[in-house]
């Protein structure tokens, strides 16, 4: 297992490794970050705010004197952990309404692809902008705010696949042997799609993550306390005039986080093609 | 090219253009209907949230009659629908303002902050998208290829943030807050939208130059390339003369589909440098659930979209040569 998943990592090229290793550096953080912070997340530790680089903070102090380093390792968790999880919800929702639009027949297929493409005609932002004055922005709405508005970009690209495979001859002799709806969905047109919605889902994840951080830079996103990336961007924003690193830190660890994913799809499309 | 089209091809091409059209107003009501059953599923409601907690139920009840909200859904949804349509999307109800006034004190900065980021982007997106493709599988190509690929992946306010960063803190060629004013001078405006119009641009660039490069090579595949290529043709000439004629409109359509990254990036920069737009009205009303301020903005930036979508199928239902042909 690990062998061979070595050697498929050896095969990627330059820039799919440097993206595979970001991703692998930031799921590593994701999950074991908060348990080597050093310093509670919402402790004041420090004297001064916007501190340099130093041995008790490696990282500085923020714009309350808290140490940076701390709450860079928890918001990764909330970016990636949410993003991770509404990429999921939507993938998985957006690829069972397609199976269900491609073996229901056209009285499904129709009214839930114009559905569809009603949603897709707003864009991203501005419906999620919309749900989140609706409905507010607790950390499980936010979750499904983020899914409900990636949902109809993944049924389009999953119902494209399913309705090509669905005319393909061991589908069609499937469904003469007799095989139920649900046997064809899952058993002989899913297996078949699975490559493509991966790189799918890799994609889908990098769009709410820039969703989600950038609905937490505006202050709708992700509320105080708690504190994803986006929330550390905008909470440490007065420090910029000094440059200081509590801003740049979050920044740029989404702009690695999102480059990384896209490096790696990219490099994964180029080897198969 | 298509000078040749004989006048049933015309036809055809006029009837799939009515066609298109009349599909992105079905569409354009669906999505009113969508907004506006969200806005709806608001808990509590209008006359509450206008009043506060301390409004005794007779309050909230003369109140909620005079919004119109004890009306049932499908009344107060025909009137806002031929409210947005005759220009009267209702009252603002934190402005106290009608929204149309609101809007268009809002909307022309916005369409020419738009304007302007496309007047930038375009010529710089064409240059990088024409001259990664010509240079295909080139040093060139792969490093503009990583560049333009990470740049798509960068949230927004990084781009706004480092900007103010280099131009604003340590160079201070840049106010980092996009003053506007209506009596201001050309100059004056363009000083003070240049960020804002800078990190527009640097978003959609990134984006179109993809897209061009795609549409470029997708016509050196084809085999009329191949042959002036045996002919001799030089490269420039090639671009120029062969491939550019026939990439136009596959260029132009993806021009349409990248200037919708204008419209989410605004949301973020607008209110980055606090430029008077639609954009950060919209933010602002999502902040004071200002519904009917919001209803309105969603449905402009929507009706956008779906513009630069039908402008984005137009060309290329005008690009197909079959349709010529006929």
């Amino acid at each position: 297992m690990t062998a061979s998943s070595l050697r498929w990592a050896k095969a990627l090229p330059l820039s799919a490794k440097i993206g595979l290793a970001f991703v692998l550096f930031w799921l590593t953080v994701a999950v074991v970050g908060p348990m080597l912070a050093p310093y509670p997340v919402g402790a004041f530790v420090a004297y001064d705010v916007f501190d340099g680089v130093s041995a008790q903070h490696w990282l500085g102090s923020d714009y309350l004197g808290r140490d940076v380093l701390s709450r860079l390792l928890s918001g990764a968790r909330y970016t990636v952990g949410l993003a991770a999880a509404a990429a999921l919800l939507a993938s998985a929702t957006g690829t069972a309404l397609a199976l269900t639009a491609a073996v229901g027949g056209p009285k499904v297929d129709e009214p839930l692809s114009r559905f569809m493409d009603t949603l897709i005609s707003i864009p991203s932002k501005i419906l999620s902008l919309v749900l989140v004055a609706a409905f507010g922005s607790s950390l499980p709405l936010l979750l499904l705010i983020a899914a409900v508005t990636y949902v109809p970009g993944n049924y389009r690209i999953a119902r494209a696949l399913a309705v090509n495979l669905a005319q393909m001859d061991y589908v069609q002799v499937a469904r003469a042997r007799g095989e139920g709806r649900i046997h064809l969905a899952l058993r002989e047109i899913l297996p078949n799609m699975i490559h493509p919605l991966l790189a799918d889902f890799g994609l889908r994840f990098v769009f709410i993550v820039l969703l989600l951080s950038g609905l937490s830079f505006l202050g709708l996103g992700v509320q105080p306390p708690d504190a994803d990336l986006g929330s550390l961007v905008r909470e440490n924003i007065s420090g910029l005039g000094e440059g200081a690193l509590a801003i740049l830190m979050p920044a740029v660890a989404i702009a690695t986080l999102t480059v990384g994913v896209n490096l790696l799809i990219d490099g994964l499309k180029g080897k198969r093609a | 090219m298509a000078g040749a089209s004989s006048s049933s091809g015309v036809k055809a091409a006029l009837s799939l253009i009515a066609k298109r059209f009349a599909s992105s107003l079905l569409t354009l009501f669906l999505v009113s209907l969508v907004v506006f059953t969200i806005a709806q599923l608001l808990p509590g409601d209008a006359a509450q949230e206008a009043l506060g907690q301390s409004a005794t139920a007779e309050q909230v009840q003369a109140l909620r009659h005079e919004m119109g909200l004890d009306r049932p859904a499908h009344e107060r949804y025909a009137s806002w629908l031929s409210g947005m349509v005759s220009g009267d999307p209702g009252q603002s109800l934190v402005a106290n303002l009608p929204v149309s006034e609101v809007i268009s004190s809002r909307l022309p900065n916005s369409l020419l902050l738009a304007a302007l980021s496309a007047l930038v982007a375009v010529p710089v997106a064409l240059a990088i998208g024409i001259g990664s493709a010509m240079n295909r599988g080139g040093k060139l190509d792969r490093a503009l290829n990583i560049s333009t690929l990470s740049m798509v992946a960068v949230p927004e306010f990084l781009v706004a943030t480092l900007a103010v960063l280099i131009f604003s803190v340590k160079l201070r060629w840049l106010p980092s807050i996009a003053l506007v004013a209506d009596d201001m001078s050309w100059g004056d405006y363009l000083r003070g939208a240049a960020m804002p119009i800078l990190c527009l641009s640097i978003v959609v660039i990134a984006q179109m130059a993809r897209m061009t490069r795609a549409a470029v090579i997708d016509q050196m595949d084809r085999p009329y390339v191949e042959m002036a290529v045996l002919k001799g043709v030089a490269p420039v000439r090639m671009v120029l003369r062969h491939i550019m004629p026939n990439a136009v409109a596959p260029i132009v359509n993806a021009m349409a589909l990248s200037l919708s990254y204008l419209l989410g990036g605004a949301i973020i920069v607008e209110t980055i440098f606090n430029y008077p737009g639609l954009a950060s009205l919209m933010v602002n009303a999502v902040t004071s659930r200002d519904m009917p301020l919001l209803q309105a903005c969603a449905m402009i930036f929507c009706a956008a979209y779906l513009i630069l979508m039908l402008i984005a199928d137009v060309t290329a239902i005008l690009a197909n040569p079959r349709l010529r042909a006929q």
